[in-house]
């Protein structure tokens, strides 16, 4: 089995609201998938089902080959969007409480927790209260809270919202280390600077929806419409740039005659570049040549628009 | 591994190590104490303090009637006059001066004698000086009428109607109230600790919602342990919170009253306490040894084993039936202020159980409202343990009465938590919106 995590055709309704319709996903083992989509897509009721917080109306979840199960919340951690922690116990007692109730013997969890103390740089916190620590701090505390029971599958719902950027950045460290140990991670937002950075996977929810699913790189691959980041060296750009543009759609152009730079950007009507390639070589000295990636971003844009144009 | 012993320990540390919640258990007998302390000793003080009364006796009817008390004495004026003696009564700093002229026949005592005080007198001090004048007056009037010392001590026997059962049981009299009385502090102890510990069930509730936990819990466990574990820990805890104020109290009673050598009678007989809390059908105290033995013995007899054993029932049933609707009120609401429309529906049957126990149950322990409020699950905690000292078979609740009020009670439960649990499981991973009846009852079918 190469999947953690399968859902098929999961359905849930509140009501006469559909929450999700049919949403069939394979989340690859040892690797973090992007669970994008705008609010109310229905991220957070997938979630809630995989943590089995909710169930759904209709279709099967399986979690490492077997169909999803109660004694299976031992092997997921799950950091909630909406989280906190009791503000009045004590740091110390409060993480061995909750990693007892994943199923974490007390001196277990004990050795751990000094363990990720020491990692996450956190001193003598023990004895305090959560009320006494700064936001950032207790949200340390909440991200060892998810990681502590050594889950297979983690599941990050917006990690990255309260975090000032130095710890934000350790956050992330940490879960690239974590994928590197060997768990797999379900990561959901919709920010999406941080999916290019860190998912190798993504699926699209949108209106309850699924969209659009795969390697991250497949999907750049087949959003990417053949358009071209061109810089030439040459005497005479007016010419060429005129030349060009009856034989190409050019969206950009600016030809600096001092530096004698002209760049431009094009599309091409097909992957082919070779023979443009090839014709600009003649004529001029290619600085570069780049065909572009759409960012996550535009194909989350893009997808969404598709999506809407078709209803 | 179970995780319910863990939320129930983390809900009764958490609760018990509260600050307020220690300042309460420690404080509320020490302020209670106090204050019973504080009156029995004013009260001490009160009495303590000596009256005077002058008596200028001219008449012939009265010698020496006007016995002098622990807090009242009598001085005797002879020979002066009456502006002589109300002067010197104010010079000695007497309390009063009391006036009874010379006449010819009682009615002209009755009509010229006087009390004279600096500030109008207390009532206590005039009934009693009263109560000696008339009955002195009468017996002279009776003496005159030709009736005799002797006759007139036969005339103060008192007749009473004997209660007895058709089986031949002879009752004592107020012994049902008494006996329905035991019962309703029972059914009151039950009423206070669900309003009290419901209300903790309910803010613990709101305080994870409000902080935000609460999806991080409910991800490791189920949302009905984490309700079951709540209500129990909370639970234990005002079991805790009441075996120490019970217990530490008595002590500090024991000691108070050791220190101030204050007679703990003048408390517990204080007839106020009984009359106050059973409005005009509370029993006369009975006076003298004798009686006081029989309703002594009266009270031994009651069925102390079946009384405790359905406390503990009803207690149970009763609290969990109550708490599991607080907590899911308290999932239903974002805070505390949201909660009033829905708790007024909560307090209204226990409201109801303790009024209608009161009145009806005394009155007549199997009369027809009591049964049906002994039976309804929502008032029977409070109602059938009123009702139960009498007993149960003949005499007492029939058989099946208590049955079907306990299987009823069950069946609620279930039902209830059950319900509950749903509203629960919904209501806690709601935010921003005030939720109505109509939404509660949608929430059911998610």
């Amino acid at each position: 089995m190469n999947n953690i995590l399968v859902t098929n055709g999961v359905t849930k309704h509140f009501g006469k609201h559909t929450a999700l319709n049919n949403v069939s996903l394979e989340i690859p083992k040892n690797s973090i998938y992007g669970l994008l989509g705008p609010n109310g897509a229905g991220k957070t009721t997938l979630i809630r089902i995989i943590n089995q917080i909710t169930y759904p109306d209709k279709g099967e979840v399986f979690f490492d080959g077997e169909a999803l199960k109660p004694h299976h919340i031992a092997m997921i951690g799950y950091l909630p969007e909406e989280r906190g922690l009791y503000k009045s116990m004590k740091v110390g007692e409060q993480v061995l409480y909750l990693a007892q109730l994943k199923g974490l013997s007390k001196s277990e969890a004990k050795k751990r927790l000094k363990y990720w103390f020491e990692r996450l740089d956190i001193g003598d916190w023990w004895n305090k209260k959560i009320q006494e620590l700064s936001k950032g701090m207790a949200q340390k505390i909440q991200f060892i809270v998810t990681v502590l029971h050594e889950p297979k599958l983690l599941i990050f719902d917006e990690p990255f919202s309260g975090f000032d950027p130095i710890n934000a950045n350790a956050i992330k460290d940490e879960i690239l280390h974590l994928r590197d140990k060997g768990a797999s991670i379900i990561f959901s937002t919709h920010r999406m600077e941080s999916v290019e950075e860190l998912c190798e996977y993504i699926a699209l929810l949108h209106q309850s929806e699924k969209i659009l699913d795969g390697r991250l790189s497949d999907i750049k691959k087949a959003y990417k419409n053949n358009i071209f980041d061109i810089g030439l060296e040459t005497h005479n750009g007016d010419a060429l740039l005129k030349e060009l543009s009856e034989k190409f759609d050019i969206t950009t152009s600016a030809y600096d005659a001092l530096q004698k730079q002209l760049d431009l950007t094009l599309q091409l009507p097909s992957n082919d570049s070779g023979p443009l390639l090839a014709y600009l070589t003649s004529k001029a000295n290619v600085n570069n040549f780049i065909e572009t990636v759409p960012s996550a971003n535009e194909i989350f844009i893009r997808a969404v628009q598709n999506k809407n144009g078709y209803e | 591994m179970n995780k319910l012993p863990l939320i129930i320990r983390r809900e009764y540390l958490a609760k018990v190590r509260n600050k307020s919640f220690v300042i309460m258990t420690f404080l509320s007998p020490i302020l209670m104490v106090a204050m019973v302390v504080l009156i029995a000793y004013l009260t001490k003080l009160n009495d303590n303090e000596k009256r005077v009364i002058a008596v200028l006796n001219e008449s012939d009817y009265f010698s020496n009637e006007f016995l002098t008390t622990e807090s009242t004495s009598y001085v005797n004026f002879r020979d002066i006059d009456l502006e002589t003696a109300k002067d010197s009564t104010s010079n000695l700093g007497y309390y009063g001066l009391l006036y009874i002229p010379k006449a010819s026949d009682l009615e002209q005592v009755a009509e010229k004698s006087f009390f004279y005080s600096k500030d109008a007198p207390s009532t206590a001090v005039l009934s009693y000086l009263e109560s000696v004048f008339e009955e002195r007056l009468r017996q002279r009037r009776l003496v005159q009428l030709g009736v005799t010392t002797e006759d007139f001590a036969a005339i103060d026997e008192q007749f009473e109607i004997n209660i007895s059962t058709f089986a031949g049981e002879q009752n004592l009299k107020g012994i049902n109230e008494i006996k329905a009385f035991i019962g309703g502090a029972f059914g009151y102890l039950i009423m206070m600790f669900i309003i009290i510990y419901g209300g903790f069930v309910m803010r613990s509730v709101i305080e994870e919602k409000t902080s935000r936990i609460i999806e991080v819990i409910i991800s490791s466990v189920k949302p009905f342990q984490l309700m079951m574990g709540k209500i129990i820990g909370t639970a234990l805890a005002g079991v805790t919170q009441f075996a120490i104020w019970v217990v530490s109290a008595g002590l500090l009673f024991l000691i108070a009253f050791a220190i101030f050598d204050i007679d703990p009678t003048v408390v517990n007989s204080d007839p106020n306490f009984a009359s106050s809390m059973g409005g005009d059908m509370a029993p006369k105290i009975p006076n003298g040894n004798e009686m006081a033995e029989e309703y002594l013995k009266e009270l031994f007899k009651l069925p102390l084993a079946l009384l405790l054993f359905s406390f503990v029932i009803y207690f149970i049933l009763g609290y969990l039936i109550y708490s599991s609707i607080y907590a899911a009120i308290g999932a239903a609401v974002d805070n505390e202020t949201d909660t009033q429309q829905f708790i007024f529906p909560i307090i209204m049957p226990l409201m109801l159980a303790i009024y209608v126990g009161f009145f009806s149950v005394f009155s007549n322990p199997h009369g027809p409202i009591a049964v049906g409020f002994s039976l309804f699950p929502l008032t029977s905690p409070i109602v059938m343990l009123m009702r139960l000292p009498g007993g149960i078979g003949e005499n007492g609740v029939p058989l099946w009465q208590f049955i079907l009020s306990i299987l009823l009670l069950l069946a609620t439960f279930v039902a209830i938590v059950w319900l509950a649990a749903k509203i629960y499981r919904v209501g806690i991973l709601m935010y921003g919106k005030k939720p109505t009846y109509k939404e509660l009852f949608k929430w059911l079918r998610y």
